[in-house]
């Protein structure tokens, strides 16, 4: 499955470069790429989104607290 | 301006102020003050966030860092560079900040091409709803100076429409009655009727933004690079920042560990890779945005960076070269003479709607006399007979000759050759070609000119109309007869001619050209964007159909290389230059806060200046 989210206040490039990493590690992730102009992350997977959604969220306020995925 | 940026833009003038109050000879204990009141100002955000990240095991981080270098640089009794490099890191964030933010605006305005309502005709009233909420077939009405909602068939009044957005062609383009109008566009005077042909989630402007906006997750190679050099660089100039103020005192250096702790200092400040980490992905989107500027799409960085790396340009025939409609070139006549045979070959096609008959009513142009001709009559895979005056005219292909029995004349078959029997005797022929486009054979030369090692022609046609074309355009190979499926193993034989690093460009109307486009290194599809196939199977897509916009894209592609390219050496150049003064002690903590915020604007701006690039052809 495909899908995109947006996320808010993501204001340092290299941040979105360790997030994109460490996403891209999580199981059951095909691919991930995110965005630091179109403020974008984008993913491909094959498990609960809920679940997945969730670890993504914790990997993001670890790495950049300000940012917050909609 | 955002409110976050103005507030840190106040920050940052009471904080120079302060600093720059620090100057006038004051009491030491009030210079002390002024620079400990100017650090906290601009400095605490960072603190916090240092102290915050720590918690969360990320220790690289540039405001830990920053922390780092300014704690050392007070330790060091250096007050003013302590508060000047917290103060210019956030001058420098600041513009980055705004920077990033300005070309995100100008990305945006470029794709701001989605109409946010659309009058509805339904039962005697006019609506105004969303877009979404239009069904196949109703009737909308646009206005002046509104975007197109939904595409779809004029029924009613006529406008000349801006199609800039969507084709980059900057003169407006005129419809009336009949004609399809395509979503995206701006009508410019006159009210008109449309019938849609499509819901908004399948109109041209939804799959353009789908497009743009799915183009940001194909990255280029120097992207996926920069990334992994980010991963290394701050590690590693974080260690042996660690090194240079420990060891060198510890071997038994004469400097002392004050002059190596500063070296170390000038080290941690110019930590960050973010020059990088901006400039080149902004290099990229700038890139796509001008080709999307000039009508050509482009599906994600790779495929800006593989055009520039493009060495054999391969090319459909039909549609994509020449214009795919047919015209006579030529009208021989052994009977009679040529107008004659002209008039009554119009005349026999005259109930006709073949393609070949349209353009021999078109060559003839004149209102045919409908009344002295009688039995018509088709002659299956031949061609047609009918009576006029009764005289028995057939027209057709050489199988009509053979029918007949007459024997075939020695001419040059490179067209579509229509024989004219007047009473079944041979009378002449008329020669139709399909056109080439105008700036067909330009493109082919200004290819050539840009260094692409060949350029290569595939077509189903026969071989003496591909071989004629060929020449004419000035193409290295034409390979003719060919089937869909033979395309695919010539793409196949081409690839293999091509270096290491070289791309394979193939360039077709999307028209069965699907297989090949998918099995180049880079497929562009010509006028595509009404056709879902093309659009599907393309990596680039052509908005309209003039071959020579793949020079636009090229020279677009080249130049956004060469411009990431300019910033990866400027930024890493200028960041070990500094480094390396800095570790001899030649580069103050002045020189390393340059090397790392001044060089970020300057590399960002660089990559800015592709926004407004729209290369000229001519």
């Amino acid at each position: 499955m495909k899908k995109s989210y947006k996320l808010e206040n993501l204001d340092c490039a290299n941040c979105a470069a360790k997030i994109e990493d460490a996403i891209k590690k999580i199981d059951g992730i095909k691919s991930a790429s995110v965005s630091f102009f179109a403020q974008k992350i984008e993913i491909e997977f094959d498990r609960d989104e809920t679940t997945l959604v969730a670890e993504i969220k914790k990997i993001i306020s670890k790495i950049e607290p300000d940012c917050e995925l909609l | 301006m955002t409110k976050s940026l103005k507030k840190q833009l106040i920050k940052i003038i009471i904080a120079t102020l302060l600093f720059a109050g620090a100057f006038f000879h004051l009491p030491q204990i009030i210079e002390l003050a002024l620079l400990v009141a100017a650090y906290l100002i601009v400095g605490t955000p960072i603190l916090l966030k240092a102290a915050r990240n720590i918690r969360n095991g990320q220790v690289f981080d540039e405001n830990f860092l920053m922390t780092i270098a300014t704690f050392g640089a007070f330790a060091l009794q250096e007050y003013t560079e302590a508060v000047a490099v917290m103060l210019f890191f956030q001058i420098g964030e600041f513009f980055q900040s705004y920077a990033v933010n300005k070309s995100r605006k100008s990305i945006a305005a470029l794709m701001n091409i989605r109409p946010d309502y659309a009058h509805v005709k339904r039962g005697k009233e006019l609506i105004t709803v969303s877009p979404e909420e239009v069904k196949l077939g109703e009737i909308i009405i646009v206005q002046p100076g509104e975007r197109v909602p939904l595409d779809g068939t004029i029924i009613k009044g006529n406008a000349s429409l801006n199609t800039s957005a969507l084709t980059g062609e900057s003169l407006p383009r005129d419809v009336s009655k009949g004609e399809n109008v395509l979503s995206g566009s701006v009508n410019l005077n006159g009210v008109i009727e449309i019938k849609t042909t499509s819901v908004f989630s399948d109109s041209t402007v939804s799959r353009i933004l789908d497009l743009v906006e799915n183009a940001g997750s194909k990255k280029a190679q120097i992207e996926a690079f920069i990334t992994r050099y980010a991963r290394y660089y701050t590690p590693t100039v974080v260690i042996i920042a660690l090194t240079l103020a420990f060891l060198p005192p510890l071997l038994g250096s004469t400097l002392g560990l004050k002059e190596w702790i500063y070296r170390a200092i000038t080290f941690l400040v110019i930590s960050c890779p973010c020059a990088l980490v901006i400039s080149i992905p902004l290099s990229f989107l700038a890139g796509m945005g001008a080709a999307s500027r000039c009508g050509v799409l482009v599906k994600g960085g790779n495929y800006l960076e593989a055009l520039s790396r493009a060495e054999i340009f391969v090319f459909d025939k039909t549609g994509t070269l020449t214009k795919g409609n047919f015209k006579v070139t030529n009208i021989t006549a052994f009977i009679g003479s040529k107008e004659t045979l002209l008039q009554n070959a119009a005349k026999v096609e005259a109930y006709s709607h073949h393609p070949i008959a349209a353009s021999i009513k078109q060559a003839y142009d004149r209102k045919i006399d409908l009344k002295d001709i009688s039995d018509v009559e088709e002659i299956a895979g031949c061609g047609i007979k009918a009576k006029i005056n009764n005289q028995d005219i057939s027209v057709g292909n050489k199988k009509i000759l053979d029918k007949f029995g007459i024997a075939e004349p020695k001419i040059e078959k490179d067209g579509t050759i229509l024989y004219v029997l007047y009473d079944n005797k041979l009378a002449g022929y008329i020669k139709i070609e399909d056109e080439i486009k105008t700036d067909s054979a330009q493109t082919i030369s200004l290819l050539k000119a840009h260094g692409i090692k060949e350029t290569v022609m595939l077509t189903g046609d026969r071989k003496e109309i591909g071989y004629k074309i060929g020449k004419k355009l000035g193409l290295d190979t034409v390979h003719a007869e060919l089937l869909p499926i033979d395309k695919v193993s010539k793409i196949e034989q081409l690839l293999g001619k091509k270096s290491a690093n070289g791309q394979l460009v193939f360039i077709g109307d999307g028209i069965n050209d699907a297989p090949v486009l998918a099995r180049s290194d880079i497929g562009i599809a010509m006028g595509g964007i009404g056709s879902d196939a093309a659009v599907e199977a393309a990596d680039i897509v052509i908005m309209t159909d003039e071959p020579s916009k793949i020079i636009s894209a090229l020279k677009i592609a080249k130049k956004t290389i060469f411009i990431a390219k300019e910033n990866i050496v400027f930024a890493i150049g200028v960041k070990l230059l500094v480094l390396a003064l800095g570790a001899l002690g030649y580069a103050s903590i002045w020189a390393a806060v340059f090397a790392d915020v001044g060089v970020s604007v300057i590399a960002i701006l660089n990559a800015v200046r592709l926004l407004p690039y729209r290369p000229k052809i001519l």
